[in-house]
């Protein structure tokens, strides 16, 4: 955590935005799921959302790279800034934005391919069919999400013959393998034992040097261990956004101090 | 409140209660040992009907094959039993250009409909389409062949002027139409049960719905269409009612689809229709034509399991 600290204060000012969310409000037919959302995230750091079950953070994160589309229906209004690109603009192609905007599910998704196709799947539907370029790919992804020594002699073999973690890391380098800015996670550890979940938080701390995280979690303790900023959700709205550390030692809102002393959620 | 009901209702003791109703059961402990023999032997039957089939093929065929020879059986040319000639090769080529010419017709069709189904229709489209498309696997063959010979027939005339009345083109392409549906519905439910998470994943990759499709949702459910294309193709194997009325009966050593052919099928049909005298030659001929279809339709399946459990990509 002091070395977050640091990093924050010496890095603040140059920090670039990825996301910057304005009045975002999204319904699931009559039912609106999140009210007015407005946040700023910036890159390279990790944003870790907090919240009782069914308050929004998921639908949230999903709303980013606009899988949440994918149910029929979803209706959303406000906006959302990738980089100054409106993602909602008819112009701006979804399959674009995820190219960009990876992300990790909350129970491992393997394909049901071997371990190497399962990384090159991303880069080969993205056009790159050279085998060479793929092995490097393949062999820097796995190395990247700390699993390649795991697995580098049984690249050929099935993946669903790995464990829980290992088909978790083995899904973070697959969406590592497209090289894309940000990688969303959807509380990536809450099908994993603890072995398993320390090191994809590991994992996390290290893959922030290069990319922004955004990370949905239950676990507080999880959050205010790798997360440099917390935004706290309630019954879809955005209670408290700020630094990891003022949000869990002196949160601004009554709510939140209920929810992380405890009190409820 | 707890209390209060405890006092008004009389004590039940739940484990006396059991007690009790065992045993007044004995019997139930004999319906438990009749009851897995009932179910073995409904299993049982079919495996002894295949059984009692297969040995009804081989008395007939062997008496045959002991009379005109295995051999010449399986490489004569010529098919005309009325005068002697045993060669099954033409009944050969005769089912082969029906199932080819079906199995073109209905693999990309099928499949289309498949994907379309499960892929992009949504819930409604799908609860519509799909029952209707199963209505097509309904029809009883012989519509299907008065639709080959009165409908497909003519069309096909306008295009090939020398078409026959009857040929194969016109019966592969309808035995065809009939095995969409099961290809369609048995490789629609293949991939309607690969786990959304993997659409999922493909999608959160940037693949656009096409891409997931074809190269997440389709090798995913590879053994199961494999499964629906061999069970079609059985099926365009052994179909009767449409070769016979509308490819005609004219036995010929050929690949062109535009003139008469007879079947393997057809054939059987003809051959047991009357004027075919109890232990005649053709009388022996129809059983060993029968054990050819039967080792066909094997191989068939024995491949199909073959390949399934090749491709098998398990989720």
């Amino acid at each position: 955590m002091a070395n977050n600290t640091q990093a924050q204060t010496s890095n603040q000012q140059q920090k670039s935005t990825v996301f910057d969310v304005t009045d975002l409000n999204l319904w699931y037919g009559e039912d609106q799921a999140l009210y007015d959302i407005n946040m700023n995230i910036k890159q390279n750091e990790v944003t870790a959302i907090i919240g009782p079950s069914g308050c929004g953070k998921s639908t949230y994160l999903k709303t980013l790279n606009r899988m949440v589309e994918t149910v029929p229906i979803v209706r959303i209004s406000g906006s959302i800034k990738y980089k100054d690109s409106e993602i909602f603009d008819d112009k701006y192609k979804k399959e674009d934005l995820r190219t960009k905007v990876g992300m990790v599910f909350q129970k491992p998704n393997p394909f049901p391919k071997s371990v190497y196709d399962n990384v090159a799947y991303g880069p080969r539907i993205h056009g790159i069919r050279d085998k060479k370029t793929l092995d490097q790919i393949v062999e820097k992804s796995l190395r990247d999400a700390a699993i390649w020594d795991e697995v580098k002699d049984r690249l050929n073999e099935n993946a669903y013959g790995l464990s829980g973690g290992q088909q978790q890391r083995l899904c973070i380098a697959r969406c590592l393998a497209i090289e894309p800015d940000v990688i969303l996670m959807d509380e990536p550890t809450s099908a994993l034992d603890p072995i398993s979940t320390l090191k994809v938080e590991e994992l996390v701390q290290e893959l922030k040097k290069k990319y922004s995280i955004i990370i949905v979690t239950h676990n507080m303790q999880q959050a205010a261990r790798i997360s440099d900023k917390t935004a706290f959700f309630l019954n879809g709205e955005m209670v408290e956004f700020t630094e990891t550390d003022t949000l869990f030692s002196t949160p601004s809102d009554k709510r939140t101090e209920d929810y992380i002393t405890g009190r409820f959620g | 409140m707890m209390g209060n009901i405890k006092e008004d209702k009389q004590k039940i003791d739940v484990q006396q209660m059991i007690n009790e109703k065992k045993s007044t059961q004995n019997n139930l402990k004999i319906i438990e040992k009749i009851v897995p023999v009932f179910l073995f032997l409904c299993a049982a039957l079919s495996i002894l009907t295949t059984v009692g089939i297969l040995f009804t093929l081989l008395r007939e065929s062997i008496t045959f094959f002991g009379e005109q020879g295995f051999f010449s059986f399986i490489t004569g040319t010529k098919w005309n039993p009325w005068a002697g000639d045993f060669g099954v090769l033409p009944l050969i080529t005769g089912t082969l250009q029906i199932t080819v010419i079906s199995i073109l017709v209905a693999l990309p069709i099928g499949l289309a409909s498949a994907i379309f189904l499960s892929e992009y229709a949504s819930d409604k489209v799908r609860r519509t389409i799909k029952p209707t498309l199963e209505v097509l696997a309904g029809v009883p063959t012989v519509v299907y062949g008065y639709f080959a010979v009165s409908f497909v027939t003519p069309i096909l005339r306008s295009i090939f002027p020398e078409i026959g009345i009857f040929n194969a083109l016109s019966a592969g392409l309808v035995v065809g139409i009939m095995i969409v549906p099961m290809i369609a519905s048995l490789s629609e439910d293949a991939m309607n049960s690969v786990p959304t998470s993997l659409r999922e994943g493909a999608l959160a990759l940037g693949s656009t719905r096409l891409e997931v499709a074809l190269k997440v949702v389709v090798p995913a459910a590879f053994s199961g269409i494999v499964a629906a294309t061999v069970l079609a193709i059985s099926r365009a194997i052994g179909e009767t009612m449409i070769v016979t009325i509308a490819a005609g009966a004219s036995p010929n050593l050929t690949f062109d689809p535009l003139v008469s052919i007879q079947t393997l099928t057809a054939f059987i049909v003809q051959g047991i229709k009357g004027d075919t005298t109890f232990g005649s030659m053709i009388y022996y001929s129809v059983y060993a034509v029968g054990m050819t279809l039967f080792v066909f339709t094997l191989a068939m399946n024995l491949l199909s399991q073959y390949i399934a459990r090749k491709f098998r990509e398990e989720y």
